[in-house]
């Protein structure tokens, strides 16, 4: 399983790629190898705002239909199109192709409240 | 030609079909022929479906009650599904329902001649509110979400009268997961609680996040692990203080009927599954039917119209000034109401306190015989249902979807899979009252051989099932390309 270290987690299973003021947002290897199989994606419109801690969309695999947390608060600028047509990559290259928002932050101090690798790592232990 | 079952195999209808053969003969007519295209806008017609089946009466009933023939239900075998209760349906229910009295009487009768019906329902109020401690009821609500919605909505028209909107609704992670959706419907936002690996919520968790801008507490009682909220007098206390109410779903009230009111532990709206606990049809048998109960305070707001009872006459009263309004054609799905009335009176107050007692006995029957083979994580006595999970199996890479699919090698329909979210790899049993000892035994084994399979011979549960019409379908693919139709 991947923790990939330039990257943040939330406890939710998100993770968040900062460059300047905007984030990258997508869910984590542990969230997709738990959720099996993602058949179905839902994410905000252009423009959405995003709160930290708050729904922002809805993934589903064979098993399950789950919420997806923002890691952090701010507007959506950039949704990933194409993964909702191929949600599938999602299984394949959750930190990569698989980004799902780019958001500007509106409050980048939230960043701080994250997990790192090292400490989402030991989270994910812990909960299985 | 080779031999061949015929139960096995059953072609798509439109596979036998024949030209101008017929199960009917249709009159000659003996106006002008319509052709479609001259009357019809032509982005109504659908041209991509030009042969649709012609075959014989016998071969369209062959055909039809062949595939019925496929079909698993409670009628055919054990069906443990969790959160779901799918308890059998006496038959006495159906004989009931088809009384002329009620299986012919029509919505627009008046209130005189319809009577029988307006008894039937208003009596069945009484039973409700009877077994939940409620003070009044509606049978409107087509489904337990529905009745969600509707409890939900009461409770923001109160608010919404009072001149205080409120916006949070508090939901546990023990609630079923309609609550959430029910909660958002009716406008409100969702502040969740956690419970802290004990299984049920604590005051403290309630206390910390209630505020006076939280309209209620919404919960599912007994829970959908299975056990049962026990501090919910306490936690009702906390909400009620800060002017909130207590929604409870009662889509569990199997375990408690006849044991415990809700309304007796602060309980101020309650929904009722009557397709789970008054054993009327569930599933693609239903419809489903979700009356919900109140406490007076929450009277006025009940959908409209109301049944009235004035000595021995019963009528229907729309003069409901603060009324949610109507959330139902007519006045519900009144012949599910007419089975759970004949359930209700058949079993009388002591046969369901007995089917709640049994239904508890028999899960923690399970419990206790499976608890060996598969994993507990909540490791203690349970209500109706009980969640195991596939820790154990994991160990060789044999999941939850693989000894649900090999349990239909045994013949048992699988329990729920995958729910609660709060298990992983949840597997939770619900075998209902009804089931005979014998019954339970054979699941039992059926559980503990599986259980063992995946030790001797863990590709055999991975490939289940063997015996089935079909074997392990591709649903993934079956999700993302859905194919919904015959297409040529």
């Amino acid at each position: 399983m991947e923790f990939p270290k330039d990257v943040r987690y939330t406890k939710e299973h998100e993770w968040v790629r900062v460059e300047g003021n905007v984030a990258t947002v997508g869910v984590t290897d542990y969230a997709q190898d738990s959720l099996g199989d993602v058949v179905y994606l839902e994410l905000p419109g252009d423009g959405a705002a995003v709160t930290k801690d708050e729904t922002f969309g809805v993934v589903e695999s064979v098993k399950a239909v789950s919420d997806l947390y923002s890691p952090i608060s701010g507007a959506v600028i950039e949704i990933n199109d194409a993964l909702v047509d191929s949600p599938e990559v999602i299984n394949d290259d959750p930190y990569g192709d698989a980004w799902m928002l780019k958001v500007e932050m509106s409050a980048p101090a939230e960043l701080k409240e994250l997990l790192t690798a090292d400490e989402y790592k030991k989270y994910v232990e812990e909960e299985k | 030609m080779k031999p061949q079952n015929p139960q096995l195999d059953e072609p798509l209808i439109f596979k036998k079909s024949s030209k101008m053969r017929n199960g009917i003969s249709i009159l000659k007519s003996d106006v002008g022929d319509v052709i479609p295209g001259n009357t019809i806008p032509k982005e109504l017609l659908r041209e991509d479906i030009k042969d649709f089946p012609e075959v014989s009466e016998i071969d369209v009933v062959r055909h039809f009650t062949r595939l019925s023939q496929w079909n698993f239900g409670v009628d055919t075998g054990f069906y443990p599904l969790g959160s779901c209760t799918m308890k059998y349906n006496p038959k006495i229910n159906e004989d009931i329902a088809r009384l002329a009295g009620f299986s012919k009487v029509h919505p627009y009768q008046s209130d005189e001649l319809n009577q029988g019906a307006l008894q039937l329902m208003c009596e069945l109020e009484e039973f409700l509110c009877e077994i939940s401690g409620m003070d009044a009821a509606t049978l409107q609500p087509a489904a337990g979400a529905h009745g969600e919605l509707c409890g939900m909505l009461m409770i923001a028209k109160y608010f919404k009268e009072k001149d205080k909107p409120r916006k949070k609704v508090i939901i546990p992670d023990t609630a079923h997961g309609t609550n959430p959706a029910s909660s958002n419907l009716a406008g409100f936002t969702v502040v969740s609680v956690k419970e802290e690996n004990v299984g049920v919520i604590t005051p403290e968790a309630v206390a910390s996040v209630m505020d006076e801008d939280t309209a209620a507490l919404m919960l599912t009682n007994p829970n959908t692990i299975g056990l049962f909220e026990k501090h919910i007098k306490e936690i009702a206390e906390i909400v009620h203080k800060k002017g909130g109410f207590i929604y409870c779903d009662g889509a569990n009230l199997n375990a408690i009927m006849g044991i415990a009111k809700l309304g007796d532990m602060g309980v101020d709206v309650i929904q009722f599954n009557l397709h789970k606990t008054f054993s009327t049809p569930h599933g693609g048998g239903g419809p489903g039917s979700g009356p919900v109960g109140v406490k007076k305070l929450l009277e006025p707001y009940l959908p409209k119209p109301r049944i009235i009872k004035k000595g021995k006459r019963f009528s229907l009263d729309y003069n409901r000034p603060k009324s949610i309004g109507r959330l139902k054609a007519f006045y519900g799905n009144f012949a599910i109401m007419a089975r759970a009335y004949s359930y209700i009176r058949a079993m009388g107050h002591d046969g369901l306190k007995k089917a709640s007692e049994m239904a508890v006995l028999n899960a923690n029957y399970i419990r206790e015989k499976l608890k060996g083979h598969y994993y507990l994580p909540y490791n203690q006595t349970c209500m109706h249902e009980s969640v195991f999970s596939d820790k154990f199996q994991s160990e060789k890479d044999v999941h939850t979807i693989d000894i649900a699919k090999r349990l239909m090698d045994y013949g048992f329909h699988p329990p729920t899979i995958y729910f609660p979210l709060i298990v992983s790899g949840a597997i939770m049993i619900e075998p209902t009252e009804t089931e005979t000892k014998e019954t339970l035994d054979s699941f039992i084994n059926a559980m503990i051989s599986i259980a063992q399979g995946t030790k001797d011979n863990p590709d055999i549960v991975k490939n289940a099932p063997h015996t089935t019409q079909i074997g392990r379908l591709d649903e993934t693919r079956a999700a993302r390309n859905p194919i919904l139709r015959w297409k040529g």
